[in-house]
């Protein structure tokens, strides 16, 4: 049974307040074998308590599955981008490589690459996923469109990002202000900015007063 | 569903649901994008467990069949005494002479034969090899298939010559008052 279409994700990373509660949830998902499929990135963490969930974001054209040589990779009519096929899969790692979202992870144990497939159980069943139904603060949050328009008036869902030369339309939304001019989210723009925590390693390398904003 | 509503969008790709990266028509991209769908209905290899989940309730269906045969044949009900069915006088065919009938009534055409004064033979006038009718030749003692040169003895049904591999059903006929009855039909023994 596919995911109902009117239902959709959404992460709003402005209201994650970086307690986990996502990550042990999704472990007690039936399909991810006790494993968490979800990454809780710290934006700068020597200066800034904030933190992303990073949940698939189950592009139209999925990258992971376009680089896999063994065709293990498989979206479902609903869009959803599912777990390697275990039988399929050889590990790799390729998908792992080119997720311009960093989500597969592998699963070394099992020689299989696994990855959010939105608690598959649950949705197709018109339940929320777990990390959704967890979220104290509903930075992850699953419902539908008129719903959260009408509970975060200040926000507006985007689902367009690039990553270098690559566009991305994906299923799963992220809440970017109202009033911003923003359309696309640009998945590599902070990667010519300062490395996380560079002043101490400037520090330990090269103690020269002008390394501090190269 | 991602899928239909692409389909409606652009013509590229009503029957495949996969959009590749640069957008082209499905037709326009190489191979092995073509060989390797991302969407799972398009997926047309089958896994190994399918396969294996395939042949083992494939194995079983037969074996279950295979019972259910044992048992129904166990409780078939024993061949009626009927009072029988006349079919023929005994006057109207000489020694050697033949006659086609049905018994039960509808059933598969039957065949009887005169062998002497006082004795009649019937069998299924289909053969047992590919079901062509069997024709008498009593001065060979035998029932003979044109189809394939097959050959059945005239007095127990067997077949002797040719391609068949079984008996003739065998219909057990008697006389009373100067008539022929039929009385019965012989359970197939193979």
């Amino acid at each position: 049974m596919p995911v109902p279409d009117a239902l959709e994700f959404f992460i709003d990373p402005g209201r994650c307040i970086g307690c986990q509660a996502c990550i042990q949830a999704c472990t007690e998902c039936d399909t991810h074998k006790g494993q968490s499929m979800i990454q809780l990135d710290y934006v700068d963490r020597a200066h800034s308590t904030q933190t992303v969930p990073v949940v698939c974001l189950h592009c139209d054209s999925p990258t992971c599955a376009e680089v896999c040589p063994a065709d293990a990779i498989k979206r479902t009519e609903d869009g959803i981008v599912h777990t390697a096929r275990k039988p399929r899969c050889i590990a790799c790692n390729n998908c792992v490589l080119a997720c311009p979202f960093g989500v597969p992870k592998m699963q070394t144990e099992m020689n299989l690459m696994m990855k959010c497939d939105m608690c598959y159980d649950r949705t197709s069943v018109g339940l929320k996923p777990w990390c959704a139904s967890a979220c104290p603060s509903q930075a992850l949050a699953f419902g539908t469109r008129e719903e959260m328009a009408r509970l975060r008036p200040h926000a507006k869902p985007v689902n367009t990002f690039q990553f270098g030369m690559q566009t991305i339309r994906t299923k799963v939304n992220i809440m970017v202000p109202r009033d911003s001019a923003v359309e696309i989210v640009d998945v590599t723009a902070a990667i010519h900015e300062p490395t996380i925590g560079h002043e101490m390693l400037d520090d330990v390398f090269e103690p020269g007063p002008d390394r501090g904003d190269a | 569903m991602i899928q239909n509503q692409r389909g409606l969008e652009g013509p590229q790709d009503l029957d495949h649901g996969t959009t590749p990266p640069d957008g082209r028509p499905i037709g326009e991209q190489p191979k092995w994008r073509r060989d390797f769908p991302i969407d799972w209905a398009q997926d047309e290899y089958v896994s190994r467990r399918e396969l294996v989940k395939f042949m083992v309730l494939t194995s079983a269906a037969m074996v279950v069949g295979q019972f259910w045969i044992v048992v129904k044949s166990a409780f078939r009900p024993p061949a009626s005494l009927s009072p029988g069915l006349p079919i023929a006088r005994v006057d109207e065919l000489s020694i050697g002479g033949a006659k086609t009938f049905t018994y039960p009534e509808g059933s598969t055409p039957r065949l009887l034969v005169r062998t002497g004064a006082a004795s009649f033979v019937a069998y299924d006038q289909l053969c047992t090899h590919l079901l062509c009718p069997v024709v008498p030749a009593f001065d060979e003692g035998r029932l003979h298939c044109p189809c394939h040169n097959g050959w059945f003895d005239l007095q127990t049904g067997r077949p002797v010559a040719g391609p068949p591999q079984r008996a003739l059903p065998r219909i057990f006929v008697e006389i009373r008052d100067g008539s022929v009855y039929a009385t019965g039909v012989e359970e197939s023994t193979t």
